[in-house]
């Protein structure tokens, strides 16, 4: 139960899951977060904050619709401005999501079992932010359909040629196989929460979702198999999504975009952020549900392990596009790095190398990686730096392209952040409505990681 | 002519018991027969003798589909449908036609890995009698059942019930229709 929390022990590994645990404890616990009658005040602050945002969020997009794009700051040649910088930046928290569920579980790494459950519940919600930027961004966003190939009496198709069209199969299809990947996950944790609630209605809906699941041997044969198979599909697939998202960068021409590097540096970057909200979230979540058993510091600390080698990349793909604009010899290149660090977007462009450079390298300490508060703190910043980042790319490279005549320095309105700020919050609603609804922590797979799961075959006979 | 019940449970604690119980129930002929369990248990899979999973088959079929769905769209469109004459280039520039083949792949499979789950297990099944068994809604918590039916051919519903109560159960029960 709670109260057996696990004690930090210098001598040893620490243990995935606290001692202690039964396979009654480890469903109850779980369990009881959803199935109680008593809603934590943490949770209705945070649910009631989020529903605030998620209603500045529709003002915003009511403004928008009836006034168009230009009530945000974008104006040629900075078209992309903050619509396509949160789109990137929320894909990319995205990703720790599907890598928590898919790579690590082909890593056969089993600490992932008691975060991937949420973590993929935030790829989902961070995914549907991310999704709202460029609908949005369109202008006419009721014409969205128009992305497809379909037949149509225009007689025009979508240009196959182009990273744009890639995007929209490449995030669709991200979506898609992130909620069918969580769905298959949730499955049987499902038939637990339609077996153990004592209300009508819950079994009712529960019941429904569960399709039936009854745990027989030959179910859980087809998916266990069914999930290795999907994490398989998922793993090319995370990659390839901010790799298709780079490509919208680096097959234009404009300097500061058009390099070779950017695929993989998105990716490390994703990734990055990913982990740093997986933080986020978790921190909280364990301490005001009683969850420390579940998720241990040893999942803490090897999130910030993660975070912290995926933030030398990131540190790398810095120095090296430095490296390059100088080395290209290119002229405009070389002006457009220099631009970043002495032009008009100096300040931010510090203020990144900060968040995202100087700052985590305090995650080599093993107190920062065992203190909670200091690496929530940590991610926040991660967070702020990432997100700075994607600004950095897209408004100062497109704010001074080769025409010095064309140049204009990017200015956000209120409504820029109003939008920008209100996915925050459409993100935290969805979250609690999940944290509340179903089970933040994938319960059958935690019950696997219990000694007592283990089959003796020695007792045969 | 259906028989007057689904078949007989037996009750276990542990992992370890389900798997010998399963055991002991194949070798002495039992042939219908499923086993419950609140997470996974491979030893289950080879106790039972449950023939390999077809999915990685269907999977595969589906992503096959999916690409070949991919490449040909784009080809028909770019080449036969909607072509553009881009500086005289050729229409099928197939190097620009991997990303949405890719993603087609990939989406197909992984559809088909949910929907041929789904098929495979039978699901969704709104009913099924070992849920009239009130107990066995801990097999979704901490319990661990074996289910003898009753269509199996050595069924017999006081000799089989004996035998599930010789193998350490903690409760045998019948299970209705």
């Amino acid at each position: 139960m709670a109260d057996e929390r696990q004690i930090a022990d210098e001598s040893g590994p620490a243990p995935v899951i606290a001692p202690g645990y039964t396979f009654g404890t480890v469903t109850d616990q779980i369990s009881s977060v959803v199935l109680t009658r008593r809603t934590p005040v943490f949770w209705i602050a945070c649910f009631a904050g989020g529903f605030a945002l998620l209603l500045l969020f529709l003002w915003s997009l009511v403004l928008l619709l009836a006034k168009g794009v230009g009530i945000w700051g974008i104006k040629i040649p900075v078209g992309w401005g903050f619509a396509i910088t949160n789109f990137v930046w929320w894909i990319g928290i995205g990703h720790a999501g599907t890598l928590i569920s898919a790579i690590l579980l082909l890593l056969n790494q089993t600490w992932r079992n008691s975060i991937n459950r949420f973590a993929e519940a935030m790829t989902l919600f961070a995914v549907a932010c991310a999704g709202m930027f460029p609908l949005l961004h369109m202008g006419r966003p009721w014409l969205f359909y128009w992305m497809f190939p379909y037949p149509n009496s225009m007689g025009v198709q979508p240009q196959f040629r182009s990273p744009l069209v890639w995007d929209v199969f490449a995030v669709s299809t991200y979506a898609t196989v992130s909620l069918l990947f969580w769905f298959v996950g949730l499955l049987p944790d499902l038939a637990t929460l339609r077996d153990r609630t004592s209300n009508r209605l819950a079994r009712g809906v529960y019941g429904i979702l569960a399709m039936g699941w009854r745990g027989s041997a030959k179910h859980w044969q087809n998916h266990e198999m069914a999930s290795l198979l999907l994490a398989g599909l998922a793993t090319p697939l995370v990659l390839s999504v901010h790799t298709v998202v780079s490509f919208d960068f680096t097959i234009a021409i404009v300097p500061g975009w058009h390099s070779t590097f950017f695929p993989p540096y998105f990716v490390a970057g994703a990734i990055y952020s990913g982990f740093a909200m997986v933080l986020v979230l978790a921190i909280p979540l364990r301490h005001v549900y009683g969850l420390e058993g579940l998720i241990t510091d040893k999942h803490l600390e090897n999130s910030a392990k993660v975070m912290l080698a995926t933030g030398l990349i990131v540190a790398y793909a810095y120095i090296l596009e430095t490296f390059t604009a100088w080395y290209s010899g290119n002229v405009y290149e070389s002006a457009a790095i220099w631009h970043r660090m002495t032009g008009p977007y100096a300040s931010v462009y510090w203020c990144l190398i900060t968040c995202n450079i100087v700052a985590p390298q305090m995650l080599w300490f093993k107190k920062m990686r065992t203190t909670p508060v200091l690496l929530f703190i940590a991610s926040l910043i991660v967070l702020v730096g990432m997100w700075l980042e994607r600004y950095v790319i897209i408004v100062s490279s497109l704010a001074q392209d080769y025409l010095v005549s064309s140049w204009r320095v990017f200015h956000p309105t209120r409504w820029d952040w109003a939008t920008y700020v209100g996915t925050i919050g459409l993100f935290t609603f969805l979250f609690f409505l999940f944290i509340r609804l179903l089970p933040m922590i994938s319960i059958f797979e935690v019950r696997t990681l219990l000694p007592q799961a283990k089959v003796e075959e020695e007792t045969q006979g | 002519m259906k028989p007057p019940i689904y078949g007989v449970m037996a009750e276990f604690d542990n992992p370890t018991s389900l798997v010998n119980a399963a055991r002991e129930a194949r070798t002495r002929g039992y042939r219908k027969l499923d086993a419950y369990s609140p997470f996974p248990i491979e030893a289950l899979t080879e106790a039972l003798h449950l023939p390999k999973s077809k999915l990685p088959l269907i999977v595969l079929i589906g992503g096959i589909l999916g690409g070949l769905t991919g490449y040909l769209m784009q080809y028909y469109i770019t080449v036969i449908y909607f072509p553009i004459n881009i500086g005289g280039r050729p229409l099928h520039s197939w190097p620009m036609y991997i990303v949405i083949t890719f993603e087609l792949t990939i989406l197909f499979a992984a559809f088909s890995a949910v929907f041929g789950l789904l098929a495979l297990c039978g699901l969704p099944m709104p009913y099924h009698p070992t849920f009239n068994v009130p107990r066995f809604a801990l097999a979704s918590r901490n319990r661990f059942f074996l289910c003898i039916e009753a269509r199996d051919p050595l069924f017999d519903r006081k000799a089989t019930e004996e035998f599930l109560e010789s193998l350490d159960a903690r409760e045998v029960s019948e299970v209705a229709h």
